[in-house]
């Protein structure tokens, strides 16, 4: 299962944004890499620069982006504005947090499945008409006929991000990106839209890419985990290393931190203190402030990402001459 | 327990009228809350979980007259809340607090903390002037916010120390019953673990009563010594938190515990998956309220409302098949 081709390749992606405080390293070094019909979960508190990654992806951040972007081989940097609008929506597509608010209220659902049908097909209206009806069947909404002429009020959120993935699946992407997909939906719904897609995914070998903070979405989807802390990815494996065996402090302290059913603790684990602000850090390792484990080397110097067992992760603890 | 609860909860009712167009003489109701029943034992924290619409943040403010209610009787201490004058329920509020869920929109932005701790102490002539400064700081340390803070402004502070805020606030009054409603829902993990323990050491140091209202099942098995599971406005099953999670009854119990996404990739349970959406609250199906998404409905389900029961001491079940 290692050996399969990369979809989407992140390499030392950075995104900054100037404020009046000062520059936000929102992204910085960002590099990892999604392959054929993997799902790969990017995760971490808000701040830690999560859905800026996916936004810069998809090119839909506006501010300097360094680094490459390779999607199929191809540098995305590269393309034209065609070229990217063809990919875009085609071969990529993005399900965002809110599904109530990236649709339209005055288009129906129907119109707005439609729309990247006959902009990226050729396809007659009537076609697309018959696929739209299709697709909102495939993501498990019975009525489809009368769904298609409803408005985007008349449906639940469950509904709406089914609605968003019928249309993200519309042009049968090689490649999901999902932001929080289940973060606005009940525990019920949550377990329908991630059965869902995660059928889907299998059915269409589609790669995934999922921005969440709620580590037990992680464990049930999962195939590849990215760990990220203030703009930085701070520890990558494979999920069963990542929760078997996590690495770094900050990937710890989130997964005792949390509680779990069946598993009672008279105190919960906590992780001191509050994500730094990303205005002018200081090169160190933005972690220190809250790590039990701090040295000296820490407060003066960055981690880099680094192989140890199985994972990659960015700690001075784990550097041989610095334990020596 | 030989004394009578803290707080006494008998067939509560709310309904809120809406009216569809201008022309319409008889507006049908949205059952908000439709006949619940449940006490809470002093030094107990009662745990209320349900999706949305489920009514559970109406139960909530009901319980410390935030609204009125239609029909039913609220008690705290055998006092019935919902039959005193405005005064009267004015000394009794200072021991009846309530927590947001978003205490920053709760605060006012040109209101520095201290002033905002201090406003109720002083309203009801709690501490005298000169007293109270310090009166709030030693709230704020109890609350986990260095004192030093006090002369800050809301938006100063991150959203974990703004929910501490929050605390703060219902806290400053010394109250002995503390309604929560999603407490940690808007908050970050590593946070979130920081203001559980924040409410146990509260629980543990002053005594304190507790009905926490969360759609998260861990945070309420962590914290909650009892349990009410809520849906559409009825409670379905009611039960000690190790009855609850051990032994689940109601189907809908099952599905919710199920569907909960455990940190551990190599248990990946076999999961109810519930068809379907939550009805909506204002037209709920008739019979038992869970019988269009229930994998068990049988033709019973569709006509008659199932009582709420006990089927076994101190467990409650409103369903046809238990």
């Amino acid at each position: 299962m290692s050996e399969r081709a990369s979809v989407l390749e992140v390499k030392h992606l950075s995104a900054h944004f100037e404020t009046e405080q000062g520059i936000v390293r929102a992204v910085d070094d960002v590099s990892f890499s999604v392959k054929e019909g993997e799902t790969v979960c990017v995760v971490g508190e808000s701040g830690c620069g999560k859905s800026v990654t996916a936004m810069s992806v998809m090119g839909l951040v506006q501010t300097d982006v360094k680094g490459d972007l390779f999607f199929k081989g191809k540098n995305l940097a590269e393309l034209s504005r065609g070229d990217l609008r063809r990919v875009r929506g085609n071969d990529l597509a993005m399900i965002f947090q809110e599904p109530m608010s990236s649709l339209n209220p005055v288009l129906t659902i129907g119109e707005q499945i439609m729309e990247p049908l006959l902009v990226h097909h050729p396809y007659s209206k009537k076609q697309a008409r018959h696929k739209a009806i299709e697709l909102i069947e495939l993501v498990g909404i019975g009525r489809a006929e009368q769904i298609f002429k409803s408005y985007p009020h008349q449906l639940s959120g469950g509904m709406l991000q089914r609605i968003m993935i019928a249309i993200a699946l519309s042009c049968d992407p090689d490649m999901l990106i999902a932001d929080e997909p289940t973060t606005a939906l009940d525990v019920t719904i949550q377990a329908q839209v991630l059965d869902l897609l995660r059928t889907l995914q299998e059915e269409r070998n589609m790669s995934m890419l999922l921005i969440t903070h709620d580590l037990g979405v992680v464990a049930e989807v999962a195939d590849f985990v990215v760990v990220m802390y203030a703009g930085k990815v701070i520890e990558t494996g494979t999920v069963h290393d990542i929760f078997a065996s996590p690495k770094h402090p900050y990937t710890k302290g989130l997964l005792y931190a949390k509680p779990v059913l069946g598993n009672r603790t008279k105190k919960l684990y906590t992780i001191p203190g509050q994500v730094p602000n990303l205005v002018d850090l200081t090169p160190s390792c933005y972690f220190h402030e809250r790590c039990e484990h701090a040295m000296d080397i820490c407060r003066e110097k960055m981690p880099t990402l680094k192989l140890e067992d199985r994972q990659h992760v960015a700690c001075w603890l784990y550097e041989k001459e610095v334990k020596g | 327990m030989s004394q009578s609860p803290l707080i006494e909860v008998k067939n509560l009712k709310k309904y809120f009228t809406q009216k569809s167009s201008l022309f319409d003489r008889k507006p049908s109701p949205v059952k908000a809350v439709d006949d619940v029943t449940f006490t809470i034992e002093e030094g107990e924290t009662f745990g209320l979980v349900g999706e949305s619409g489920s009514g559970k943040s109406t139960i909530g403010k009901s319980l410390i007259r935030l609204h009125d209610i239609s029909e039913g009787t609220i008690k705290y201490r055998g006092i019935d809340i919902h039959n005193k004058s405005k005064k009267e329920m004015r000394s009794l509020r200072t021991k009846m607090q309530f927590v947001f869920q978003d205490p920053f929109s709760s605060l006012n932005p040109r209101i520095r903390i201290g002033d905002a701790l201090a406003e109720p102490l002083l309203d009801h002539g709690l501490v005298t002037k000169d007293r109270v400064r310090d009166k709030v700081k030693e709230v704020m340390e109890i609350c986990g916010l260095p004192s030093y803070h006090i002369d800050k402004y809301p938006h100063e502070f991150s959203g974990g120390q703004r929910q501490r805020i929050g605390i703060a606030r219902a806290m400053v009054m010394e109250p002995d019953f503390i309604v929560a409603d999603e407490p940690v829902s808007a908050l970050d993990v590593s946070i979130q673990a920081q203001i559980i323990n924040l409410f146990k050491e509260l629980q543990e140091k002053k005594n304190m009563t507790y009905l926490f209202i969360s759609h998260d099942l861990s945070v309420v098995e962590h914290l909650c010594n009892k349990v009410g599971v809520l849906y559409l406005g009825s409670m379905m099953e009611l039960t000690t938190r190790d009855k609850l999670y051990e032994n689940p009854l109601h189907p809908y119990t099952k599905a919710l515990l199920s569907a909960v996404p455990i940190p551990d990739p190599t248990k990946r349970r076999e999961r109810i998956v519930l068809k379907g959406d939550i009805p909506n609250p204002a037209n709920p199906p008739k019979g038992c309220k869970f019988h269009t998404r229930c994998p068990f409905t049988e033709d019973i389900c569709l006509k008659v409302q199932p009582l709420f029961k006990e089927v076994e001491k101190g467990h409650y079940v409103a369903c046809h098949l238990v």
